[in-house]
C-alpha cells in the first residue's frame, strides 16, 4: 500500500502555466468590468506623465527657439522668463519636480495594487482551488498594472503635448511652427510613454508577489 | 463494495492561537467509497471545513495522512497540488465564490483553461455544462445579475467542467432558502449518478440529508458515527441514526 502510494505520487503531473496571451485576455475582461478602480489608478499615471511630457516638450521648444537667435523672438522668450543667454539644459528644480511627481505616481500605483490584492483575496483563493498556479496570479497582476500604465501614459503624454503646445503658441505665436523641433518632441513623447508604462509594471511587482503567496485556505476563511 | 477513493488515517489538525491550542480534528479515520454521496454532518465549528481542506489539498494534517485516489497529498509540491485540484476536485462553497467580473460562461471556462484546454474549447465545454445545469439562457450574465440558486448552479457547472472524481461542497445550501437548497442537493445527486462522481457535502441542516448514501456525524473534531443509507431515516427536521462506527 505504501509502495503504491509512493508510485502514484511520482506520477502526479506538474500543473502547466497559462500563457501570457490567455492571462492577458482574462485580465483585460476583468479590467473592463472594474473600470472605476482602473481609472483611479490610471489618473495617477496620467497626472505624472502629462507633467513629465509637458516639461520635456516645453524644454525642447524653448531650446529650439533660443537656437534661432532672432531679436524679436528673444524678447518674447525673455518675457516668459527664459534665460536666452544662459546655459542650456533643464535646471535642477525642474528635475526635482519631475522626480517627485514620478515618485508620487509610483507610490500611488503600489497603493492601488495593494488595495486590489486585499479586495480580491477570496478571488485569488478561489482561482487556486480551480487550479491556478502562482505564476498565473503574478501574470494577471503584472498585466493589469501594465495595461493601466500603458493607457495612462498614452493619455498623459497627449495631454502634456497639447498643453505645452497651446502655451508655446500663446507665448511665441507663429515662431513655434517655423521652428518646430519634431525630433526632440518625438523623443520626449517616447520617453514619457516608456516611463509611465515601466513605472506601473515595476510598481506592481511587490503586490503581485504578495497576491501569489496567498494560500487558498487563508483566502477562503475570510467571511463576508 | 466500492474502492475507497478517499482515505483518511488518524488525521489530527491542531491550530495554535498564541499559547492556546485548538484541536480542529482529533484522530479522524474515514474511508469514502467511489461514487458515494457522503454528508458530513455537524454543528458549526466541529471541523467540517478543516476536513474538507485536507481532502482538497488546501491544507495538511498536523499528524496522520490523507490520500485521495492513492495520492498522498502531503507529499505533493505546489504545482502538483494545483494539478490535483484542477483535475480531481470540484469545489463548491457556501457563498458561491464566483468571480464577480466574469460572466457565467467565463467563470466556468477559467478552470477548464487552467487544465490546459484552449479558451475557445473551454468556452464550448463551459456552455455545454451550464446548459446541463439548466442555465443555458444565462451564459453571458454576471453573477450579480442572477439569483443565489442560479449562482450556485454556475458554481456546480464550474466544479463539473473538468470532470473531477470528487465534488467537495462545503455547506452548499447555507446561503439558500429551503426549496432552492433542495433543488441544489437534487442537482448534485443527479450529477453524482450521471457521472459516477463522489460527492461530499458538509451541512448542519438535517433537511439536506435525503440524497446521502452515507452520513458521517462529527462533533468537536471527532467522528461520532457513520450511518449508511437505510441506517438513518430522514424525517422532517430530524435524523434517526443507528450508531455504526
Ligand atoms: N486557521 C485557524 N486558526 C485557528 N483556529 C481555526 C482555524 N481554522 C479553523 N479553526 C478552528 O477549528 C475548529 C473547526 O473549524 P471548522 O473546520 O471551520 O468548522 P466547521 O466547518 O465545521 O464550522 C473551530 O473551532 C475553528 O475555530
Ligand atoms: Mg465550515
Amino acid at each position: 500500500m505504501a509502495v503504491e502510494t509512493q508510485l502514484r505520487n511520482g506520477s502526479v503531473p506538474q500543473q502547466k502555466d497559462v500563457s501570457w496571451g490567455i492571462a492577458m485576455a482574462v485580465s483585460w475582461a476583468g479590467l473592463r468590468r472594474r473600470l472605476l478602480r482602473a481609472l483611479i489608478t490610471m489618473a495617477g499615471v496620467i497626472l505624472a506623465i502629462s507633467f513629465l511630457s509637458y516639461m520635456l516638450i516645453t524644454d525642447s521648444i524653448t531650446q529650439a527657439l533660443v537656437a534661432v537667435n532672432n531679436d524679436r523672438l528673444n524678447v518674447l522668450l525673455q518675457n516668459t522668463g527664459v534665460d536666452v543667454f544662459g546655459a542650456e539644459g533643464t535646471d535642477q528644480m525642474t528635475l526635482l519636480l519631475i522626480g517627485l511627481s514620478l515618485l508620487t505616481c509610483f507610490v500611488g500605483i503600489v497603493n492601488a495594487m495593494l488595495m486590489s490584492v486585499t479586495e480580491r483575496v477570496r478571488e485569488i483563493g478561489t482561482l487556486k482551488c480551480l487550479g491556478a498556479c502562482d505564476s498565473f496570479i503574478v501574470k494577471s497582476y503584472l498585466i493589469e498594472s501594465a495595461v493601466q500604465g500603458l493607457i495612462g501614459a498614452l493619455i498623459g503624454m497627449i495631454v502634456g503635448l497639447l498643453v505645452s503646445l497651446v502655451i508655446a503658441i500663446v507665448n511665441y505665436k507663429s515662431f513655434v511652427f517655423t521652428n518646430f523641433p519634431v525630433l526632440p518632441i518625438l523623443k520626449a513623447l517616447v520617453l514619457s510613454f516608456l516611463t509611465g508604462t515601466l513605472l506601473a509594471v515595476i510598481a506592481s511587482i511587490w503586490p503581485a508577489y504578495l497576491a501569489a503567496r496567498k494560500q487558498p485556505v487563508d483566502a477562503l476563511r475570510i467571511e463576508e | 463494495m466500492g474502492t475507497p477513493v478517499i482515505s483518511a488515517h488518524d488525521v489530527c489538525k491542531v491550530y495554535r492561537m498564541g499559547t492556546e491550542e485548538v484541536h480542529a480534528l482529533s484522530n479522524v479515520s474515514l474511508d469514502i467509497e467511489e461514487g458515494n454521496y457522503v454528508s458530513i454532518m455537524g454543528p458549526s465549528g466541529s471541523g467540517k471545513s478543516t476536513f474538507f481542506n485536507m481532502v482538497g489539498g488546501l491544507d495538511t494534517p498536523s499528524s496522520g495522512h490523507v490520500s485521495v485516489e492513492g495520492y498522498r497529498l502531503a507529499d505533493l509540491n505546489s504545482r502538483q497540488l494545483a494539478w490535483f485540484r484542477c483535475h480531481k476536485i470540484g469545489f463548491i462553497f457556501q457563498s458561491f465564490n464566483l468571480i464577480p467580473t466574469m460572466t457565467a460562461v467565463e467563470n466556468v471556462s477559467i478552470g477548464r483553461i487552467f487544465s490546459g484546454v484552449s479558451p475557445a474549447e473551454a468556452q464550448k465545454d463551459a456552455a455545454r455544462v451550464l446548459e446541463r445545469v439548466g442555465l443555458g439562457h444565462r451564459l453571458d450574465h454576471l453573477p450579480g445579475e442572477v439569483s443565489g440558486g442560479q449562482q450556485q448552479r454556475i458554481a456546480i457547472a464550474r466544479a463539473l467542467v473538468n470532470q473531477p472524481s470528487i465534488i467537495l461542497a462545503d455547506e452548499p445550501t447555507g446561503n439558500l432558502d429551503l426549496k432552492t437548497g433542495e433543488e441544489i442537493i437534487d442537482l448534485l445527486n443527479e450529477m453524482k449518478q450521471q457521472y459516477n462522481i463522489t460527492v461530499i457535502t458538509a451541512t448542519h441542516d438535517m433537511k439536506m440529508l435525503s440524497a446521502s448514501d452515507v452520513v458521517v456525524s462529527i462533533e468537536d473534531g471527532a467522528i461520532k458515527r457513520v450511518a449508511k443509507k437505510g441506517e438513518f431515516e430522514v424525517k422532517v427536521g430530524s435524523i434517526d441514526g443507528e450508531t455504526v462506527a
